[in-house]
């Protein structure tokens, strides 16, 4: 079979479209990503935001001490978040290391709600040959794995070797088969608004179904600037296709204020469409046990301690 | 080449099933829906603990005192319609006491005082302003249509951070102009507009009183109440009496500040119409004049720009303050090969603009000053609709009473328009293309304003081209409508001269010998 075989096909020369790529005004972009924060949501408008919020968590365990009664417990997390009077939907997704997704898919049963994402592609760094990638992402969808979330040879990509990162990202895409690919572009390595926005393209053009800014290995992880980028990109790469990209962030979000910020963010970029777990997930740990109690507050009119919150 | 049969081989010794393609929305279906899943509830600032006197009198030698004939106007909110309260309407005789009173204070206090004590009194006067920003920002929100969120966060910061500006220069006067002494001019009679009540008198206050001048200020008859306001912070941080006298009125008054024989100095902001009526009548006074007048900005993207912030420098520079800015990047002059792109973005990025309460901290677009602003847009809109302009608006609900203009520009302008050449003071945006740098020098330069303009590109080395080429007295590249106290702002040609903040604001104040 020949690369032209291949269903994502590839420009002639991406080198050559790279300045074609807009660039980014630095002071402009973050200006921007500011003025999301401003945004005052009260009442209805919050309780609606907070429990949406929760319905696009990816809850995370991604440590070496991870073990398959840690992943129970994020599992029922993730079906029930709590008490189920404050009819709070269930969490998108839980987000393991590729050995972990059996348990989860043992603990999730088959028609579970929520998702299984498995970390591959030698997550973090990606700095492993293409061949035992491969087998990664394989395995980890033998296993049970609904969504696989690679990470980009940033090497390659700071090489300019976009050609190589490209490669990477479809045959991953081939490898994943029936299961959702999201490219993580680590943007704290990538570092610049213009890197951020050419490896978006390129992840998109590659075959990724999402985008993700991080790995939550490196700092900074996911801003709201870097995700602003990364939404016009989608937005950008809508009109050029009709294909409709998601959009993760990633690593740093811990609060519901911030949640809430990110929803006004996609709301006011790529409009309400994507405002679904289908197209928009917050890659995160902690977040969820503050976005519940501020529902609680919200519902009950006072906060509580976190001692009445089940941890994950 | 590697690669590629890397993927080749690869993929030929993959089992699973290659994925299935993304179902793609044709083509006429490709938009952004703003709206429809998750609406922003209603969160408007607390207006209740900020009450407004019924009445407002006349701020005369440190004490507020009733009208000498008696007189007084209304003063609506126009978001609402409803009237907030009556302002003093000053005659002759009232500039007449003002005058008198700043000259006193002149003369007997703040002339000869130590700079260094004025300096004290101008800190004591930013410190209360910080204190009660809140307040004054509602009240500003309410008299004048704004969004709280812009009255918030940047009219009320500059506010205070002009005071402070000025307070630091006022015991370095004499290293400010290396040579030369300076001196105060004596009494000013400063008039400014209605679209930044505060912010306008902060900029004439300040470097007035720092260089030691005393003042009668007459603010805009439709936004009086927050620079009364402002005389009260003036009697608690405890400035002399007569330093400050605020006389309200509409045109009658400003002739009578401007014709008064006593008067020192003139500094005018507002329309240019009204700015050459002033300029005729002082021709051969002797009074220094300093007029900062209206504009038609030229905001210039070229193809090499970061579109999508150069898209939000065109929001901030026509839709900040409802376009109630003198220096508005009111001509959007894009180059050719990125014109239908930027198009589109304005579209897709106006539809998410809220237009609606002011006090509403979510609100973007605010409430057109006045009736009689409101009906102008309106004239200058269909106009240019008449001579062959395309409108482009909102699609959002209006507000049933109040005065309301929805986010709109105009494409298919030529410069033979008067949507091109006009004024409009309102959220209505003329877009022109151009196909080289000089061309973009040419259209930006043809007009009879030059008070401000904007680049966007990536090439710093065409910002400097540009900028060294534009007759514009502000220019900002890669950004707009950024201000700063240390930064002059004033115009060229129908815009005006003189300049406003930094040292040259300070000079317009000083007799330098």
């Amino acid at each position: 079979m020949k690369a032209s075989a291949l269903f994502w096909k590839r420009p002639e020369s991406l080198r050559l479209h790279a300045p074609l790529v807009p660039t980014i005004d630095q002071i402009m972009v973050e200006e921007r990503a500011n003025a999301f924060t401003k945004r005052s949501l009260k009442t209805s408008a919050k309780l609606a935001g907070l429990k949406m919020a929760v319905s696009m968590c990816d809850l995370t365990t991604l440590e070496g001490k991870d073990t398959p009664g840690k992943v129970a417990y994020l599992c029922r997390k993730a079906v029930q978040p709590i008490d189920a009077k404050y009819e709070v939907p269930p969490c998108a997704a839980v987000c393991v290391y590729p050995n972990l997704v059996k348990p989860a898919r043992m603990f999730l049963g088959h028609h579970s709600p929520v998702k299984i994402a498995a970390v591959a592609t030698g997550f973090p760094s990606g700095q492993y040959p293409l061949r035992t990638k491969l087998e990664e992402v394989r395995r980890a969808v033998a296993d049970g794995a609904d969504e696989i979330d690679m990470v980009i040879d940033r090497g390659a990509f700071l090489t300019g070797e976009h050609t190589r990162m490209f490669d990477e990202i479809a045959a991953t895409k081939q490898a994943c088969g029936a299961a959702h690919l999201k490219v993580i572009l680590e943007t704290g390595e990538l570092v610049t608004y213009d890197n951020v926005r050419l490896a978006s393209e390129i992840a998109m053009r590659a075959g990724g179904d999402f985008i993700k800014t991080s790995t939550g290995k490196v700092s900074p992880a996911a801003t709201l600037p870097v995700t602003l980028v990364m939404l016009e990109a989608i937005r950008d790469h809508f009109f050029a296709t009709g294909v409709r990209i998601g959009m993760k962030p990633a690593g740093g979000i811990r609060t519901a204020k911030q949640a809430l910020a990110y929803l006004v963010m996609v709301k006011e970029t790529l409009g309400d469409d994507w405002l679904t777990p289908d197209l928009f997930r917050i890659g995160a740990s902690s977040l969820v046990t503050d976005l519940l109690m501020q529902i609680v507050k919200c519902t009950e009119g006072n906060y509580q301690a976190a001692d009445y919150f089940s941890l994950p | 080449m590697k690669a590629k049969t890397q993927v080749a081989k690869i993929s030929t010794k993959g089992a699973l099933v290659p994925a299935l393609a993304p179902t793609a929305i044709p083509l006429k279906d490709r938009r952004l829906n703003f709206g429809g899943k998750w609406e922003y509830a209603p969160s408007p600032e607390d207006a209740k603990s900020y009450p407004i006197a019924l009445r407002h009198e006349l701020f005369i030698n440190g004490k507020f005192v009733v009208p000498a004939a008696g007189t007084y106007f209304p003063s609506i909110n126009p978001a609402t319609e409803q009237q907030l309260t009556e302002i003093a309407e000053a005659n002759a005789a009232d500039v007449d006491a003002a005058v008198k009173a700043a000259r006193r204070a002149y003369d007997r206090v703040w002339g000869k005082m130590p700079a260094r004590e004025r300096g004290k009194y101008l800190y004591r006067i930013a410190r209360i302003i910080q204190e009660k920003a809140r307040e004054l920002a509602v009240l500003e929100t309410i008299d004048g249509g704004k969004p709280i969120k812009e009255s918030r966060d940047v009219d009320l910061p500059l506010v205070a951070a002009h005071f402070f500006y000025y307070a630091g220069w006022a015991d370095k006067l004499k290293y400010a102009f290396p040579g030369k002494t300076p001196r105060p001019l004596g009494v000013a009679g400063q008039i400014i507009p209605w679209n930044f009540p505060l912010l306008m008198a902060a900029w004439k206050l300040a470097p007035a009183l720092a260089c030691g001048n005393t003042v009668v200020l007459k603010p805009a008859e439709t936004t009086s109440i927050t620079a009364l306001r402002l005389a009260q912070i003036f009697q608690e941080a405890g400035l002399p009496e007569g330093v400050v006298n605020i006389v309200t009125g509409a045109g009658a008054t400003g002739a009578a500040i401007v014709n008064h024989p006593d008067i020192n100095k003139i500094a005018f902001t507002g329309s240019t119409e009204v700015g050459k009526l002033i300029a005729r009548s002082m021709a051969g006074t002797g009074k220094h004049l300093t007029l900062e007048l209206g504009g038609k900005a030229a905001n210039i993207i070229f193809e090499d720009a970061p579109l999508d912030q150069a898209v939000e420098g065109v929001i901030a520079g026509i839709y900040f303050n409802q376009g109630h800015v003198c220096c508005a990047g009111s001509r959007l002059l894009v180059q050719e090969g990125v014109y239908a792109r930027v198009v589109k973005k304005l579209r897709d990025r106006i539809q998410t603009l809220r237009v609606g309460n002011p006090l509403d901290k979510n609100t973007d677009i605010g409430a057109i000053n006045s009736a009689g602003q409101l009906a102008r847009i309106r004239e200058l809109v269909q106009s240019g609709l008449d001579e062959g302009a395309t409108l482009q608006q909102t699609q959002c609900a209006l507000p049933a009473r109040g005065f309301w203009y929805p986010p709109s520009f105009l494409t298919g302008v030529t410069h033979a328009h008067r949507v091109a050449q006009e004024e409009i003071f309102g959220p209505v945006l003329s877009v022109m293309t151009f196909r080289t740098p000089e061309e973009a020098l040419e259209r930006a330069n043809n007009t009879p304003y030059g008070l401000s303009a904007g680049i966007w590109t990536d090439k710093g080395s065409k910002i400097f081209k540009m900028a060294a080429k534009l007759n514009a007295g502000v220019i900002w590249a890669n950004c707009y409508n950024k201000f700063d106290p240390a930064s002059p702002f004033g115009g060229y040609k129908e815009s005006g001269f003189g300049r406003e903040g930094g040292l040259p604001g300070l000079a317009a104040y000083c007799r330098l010998d």
